[in-house]
């Protein structure tokens, strides 16, 4: 770039070559990156500007109701806070020890391969096809009941655990071998070499993937629709098996209602709030990385 | 700790003083019968007067279809510096690691032949390798600290180990025998990372040294540091040999000459081409190719 | 002081061995987890197609699962989908692979530093908020200058194309990154401009990634529910190829809008409308299983030439 400058205002004796094409094809690629950007930005400044006015303390703490001034998120809020604890207890084990499977115990084999390609597909599987997993294995075969919070939970947890995974197993990768090779020099065992060296070392990585992961698992909604989770409850859940919704599933029926107090008033607090929640589960798992960089 | 010490310096005189110890006189003959193994002196017209604690015979490793190392059969003498030199992709780095096992973690290497240690193979199926590491420390080519305290670090082998009774006085022990502790005695709680890359090596070396192992492996532990910080290490190593073995990698032929007592040279494929008292080796070597390997006409 | 011994320790081997097979086993959950899906989505379709034959499903071009006469034939929601992922592919497709060409030649690294995770948020925002957006906001916008319906394939592709963005972008730059620097080096060498080396020698040599991450993009919106599900509609329709007016900016239905409609009804039960659930959720793993495998394939032979 600082070569392209310096040619065009220095006459060197060789002339011009034309850059026409060249800059328009940089500004093309430039508003490409930005398009996307700058609509979502349009679009959350407009659901910030409806929300205003509704979002505010009675509807952090009521529960949903026909008239739209008086409807509230609570049930919901409560709802999808349960669910994303579950998950967390269940994905954050048995991801870790996956990736710890793959990174730190299997060889290069068959197997191996398999599974990882196995897990890369995962990832790639329709969340509304988890939904049916759940509705078959969970509600279906285990009968925890449609739409639990324990059904829900798992299902989602099925969903998130390949990101979990994938994102603990780079983590994981990412501790020099020499750590491992000190700790073996030792006399450790493998399992000493784990748990001393390599976890609290990759722990700061796998905390932030698995905080990401559960930033998507908080807005996911098909599959919950699918294990037929209540899209509007009016009270919170009180036990693991009762029936639960979810914010982003209450925002799914709200915005079927037809009246524009609904349209452009509670759904659009809705929204917000539920990017408001995700952004500062995403904000945690920034702020866990950077600290932890800043120490190594 | 202090036993270990004191017996250790009367063995080191047993040993100048008289060639061939009666076995069970020192703590190291009592470590030898621990593990069911008779120590014994043994009759080299290379090492007359040393006891041999590592022998290899027609040692050969491979990394998947490469031959890493080609049939090495040498004797390591107890309580002395033995140095391993080379060109790069020798295999001294390979034999090392052959000594404590390091080359079971990569999947592709695959060794034939024997390594005795204290006449025990160590290939044998019944040995395990993490209980071979207990006796033999290790330090690295680089500095290779935990991302820990100073304190935590030192007392990392001993707490894998379970040796951790009297943790504070081993630990400060181990920074004393690195010639560390002068150094670190304010900032123990203070990161091994925090440390200049000298003391890391001091650290790693402390660290080594605080399960009280039997034969210390070093991987060209200066190659990474300055002049100044390496001379430190160098006078170290020495003062080790007063207690452990010490094998070390170099490629630093005047290390080599300065600081061993024995020098094997490898050269490229593997192979052990010459191994003798350093002053013999480096005065008037049998073969030619090492000859013109240490006057630095190849390699 | 009492020495470690050198034979192996009975107790330390068999921790060892429990905790490899603990960790063995969450690996394993993963190929049960596919066993799983493929179990539950076969058992009852296979149940479903006790009564429907497949060859009615497949050829079908009338979808009603509940209301009379009952239908399924479920080429009305294939095409839904088809149109759906020819839309945001006209979106995602050309921004994506132009912004991964800016982000690996042109950005400077401070730039690179904050768009990349920018363009990352647009992935990260939950699908049930595009869709309201796209219900909203998009229609009526849109809705001033085209004779859009209420509920319209339009808003929902472009909706489904901004969120697959960063898929396209993020591989396709990791692959553009992965091209040497000696080819673009050997290019400006020839005096070639950057518009140039960008276009004839960076994508071509990056190409596999690209595709690849245009075939994952594209299973990824053929999956995509939410958006299409409050923003495209529920009719289901043949929709007619050659009237891309028609195709856009009608409600039309997908296959996941389908699976939504039913799963929200109150079918739940065993009658051949649930069991239709299956089947379509059987026909769309299918179809995405196949494009991720066949993208992880294209992936893995640039993955070969540049290692």
């Amino acid at each position: 770039m600082a070569a392209d400058t310096q040619e065009a205002s220095v006459d060197s004796g060789f002339g011009q070559i034309s850059r026409t094409k060249d800059v328009a094809f940089r500004l093309l690629a430039l508003a490409a990156t930005l398009i996307g950007i700058v609509s979502l930005a349009a679009l959350l400044l407009n659901v910030a500007v409806d929300a205003v006015g509704w979002l505010d303390w009675s509807f952090l703490t009521n529960p949903p109701h026909p008239n739209p001034n008086n409807a509230g998120f609570l049930p919901a809020i409560v709802g999808s806070i349960a669910i994303m604890i579950m998950i967390a207890l269940v994905t954050f084990p048995l991801g870790v020890g996956a990736a710890i499977y793959l990174e730190e115990y299997a060889s290069d084999g068959y197997l191996t391969r398999f599974i990882q390609l196995n897990i890369a597909n995962l990832a790639g599987v329709p969340s509304v096809v988890y939904g049916l997993l759940g509705l078959g294995l969970f509600v279906g075969l285990f009968n925890i009941g449609y739409g639990s919070v324990l059904a829900a939970a798992f299902t989602v947890a099925l969903l998130i655990l390949p990101i979990v995974i994938i994102s603990a197993q780079e983590a994981i990768r990412s501790v020099p071998d020499s750590q491992r090779q000190a700790s073996y020099g030792m006399g450790a065992t493998k399992w000493q070499t784990i748990r001393n060296v390599v976890l609290p070392r990759a722990m700061p990585g796998i905390m932030t993937g698995t905080i990401l992961a559960l930033g998507r698992a908080i807005g996911e909604t098909a599959p919950l629709i699918m294990i037929a989770a209540p899209t509007t409850v009016f009270g919170v859940p009180n036990s693991l098996l009762s029936k639960v919704s979810a914010m982003p599933l209450q925002i799914y029926n709200w915005a079927s209602y037809p009246q524009t107090e609904f349209q452009y008033g509670v759904v659009a607090a809705g929204v917000v709030t539920l990017l408001v929640i995700l952004l500062t589960i995403n904000s945690v798992a920034i702020i866990i990385r950077n600290r932890y960089q800043q120490r190594t | 700790m202090t036993n270990k010490q004191m017996t250790s310096s009367e063995t080191e005189q047993t040993d100048d003083q008289q060639p061939n110890p009666t076995p069970g006189t020192d703590s190291l003959a009592d470590r030898g019968t621990d593990i069911g193994v008779e120590t014994s002196s043994r009759d080299d017209p290379a090492t007359v007067t040393d006891r041999t604690i590592i022998e290899s015979r027609d040692l050969d490793v491979y990394y998947g279809d490469d031959q890493a190392l080609n049939g090495i059969s040498m004797e390591i003498p107890e309580q002395q510096v033995t140095a391993l030199i080379g060109p790069s992709g020798c295999g001294k780095s390979t034999f090392l690691r052959s000594i404590n096992r390091m080359n079971d973690l990569i999947d592709i290497a695959r060794v034939d032949g024997e390594l005795f240690f204290r006449e025990k193979n160590v290939y044998d199926d019944d040995v395990d390798p993490v209980a071979l590491r207990r006796r033999i420390g290790m330090v690295f080519q680089s500095p290779n600290p935990f991302p820990k305290s100073i304190y935590d670090n030192v007392a990392y082998g001993l707490r894998v180990q379970g040796q951790d009774d009297n943790l504070d006085e081993k630990v400060h022990t181990a920074l004393e025998r690195a010639a560390l502790l002068d150094e670190v005695e304010d900032q123990l709680d203070s990161s091994g990372l925090d440390l200049s890359g000298g003391q890391q090596q001091r650290l790693c070396i402390a660290r080594a040294i605080a399960p009280d192992p039997e034969v210390i492996l070093m991987d060209e532990p200066a190659s990474a540091l300055d002049p100044v910080a390496t001379s430190k290490i160098e006078d170290l190593i020495e003062d080790l040999a007063e207690e452990y073995t010490v094998i070390i990698v170099t490629h630093n032929m005047q290390q080599a000459a300065r600081i061993s007592d024995k020098t094997a040279v490898f050269l490229t494929g593997g192979n052990l081409v010459e191994f003798d008292d350093t002053t013999k080796i480096f005065e008037n070597p049998e073969s030619d190719r090492v000859e013109d390997y240490i006057t630095g006409k190849f390699g | 002081m009492s020495q470690p011994d050198f034979s192996h320790d009975g107790i330390r081997t068999a921790r060892g061995t429990a905790f490899r097979y603990l960790f063995m086993l969450c690996a394993l959950l993963s190929i049960l987890t596919t066993v799983a899906i493929v179990a539950t989505l076969l058992i009852d379709a296979v149940d479903f197609f006790a009564t429907v034959s497949p060859i009615e499903f497949l050829t079908g071009t009338r979808w009603s699962p509940t209301n009379d006469p009952v239908a399924f034939g479920v080429l009305p929601l294939i095409s839904g989908t088809l149109i759906i992922t020819l839309g945001s592919a006209l979106v995602a497709l050309p921004i994506g692979l132009l912004t991964a060409i800016y982000l690996s030649e042109y950005a400077s690294e401070r730039r690179r530093a904050y768009l990349k995770p920018a363009l990352e948020v647009l992935a990260g925002v939950p699908t049930v908020v595009y869709g309201y957006f796209a219900l909203v906001y998009v229609t009526p916008a849109l809705d001033t200058i085209l004779p859009l319906s209420t509920f319209n394939a339009l808003s929902a592709s472009i909706m489904v194309g901004i969120m697959i963005i960063p898929m396209v972008s993020s591989i396709s730059e990791d692959a553009m990154s992965a091209v040497p620097d000696s080819l673009r080096q050997a290019s400006y060498g020839l005096g070639a401009t950057k518009f140039t080396v960008s276009t004839s020698v960076v994508v071509p040599a990056a190409l596999s990634g690209i595709i690849s991450s245009f075939i994952l993009a594209l299973s990824r919106a053929i999956g995509e529910t939410m958006i299409v599900a409050i923003a495209a509609g529920q009719t289901p329709r043949m929709v007619d190829l050659t009237d891309p007016a028609g195709m856009f900016l009608d409600s039309i239905q997908p296959m996941t809008s389908a699976m939504v409609q039913i799963g929200t009804g109150d079918i739940v039960g065993q009658g051949a409308a649930y069991k239709s659930l299956f089947a379509v959720g059987l026909t769309l793993f299918v179809i995405t299983f196949v494009m991720n495998l066949v993208s992880e394939l294209v992936a893995s032979r640039y993955r070969e030439v540049y290692r």
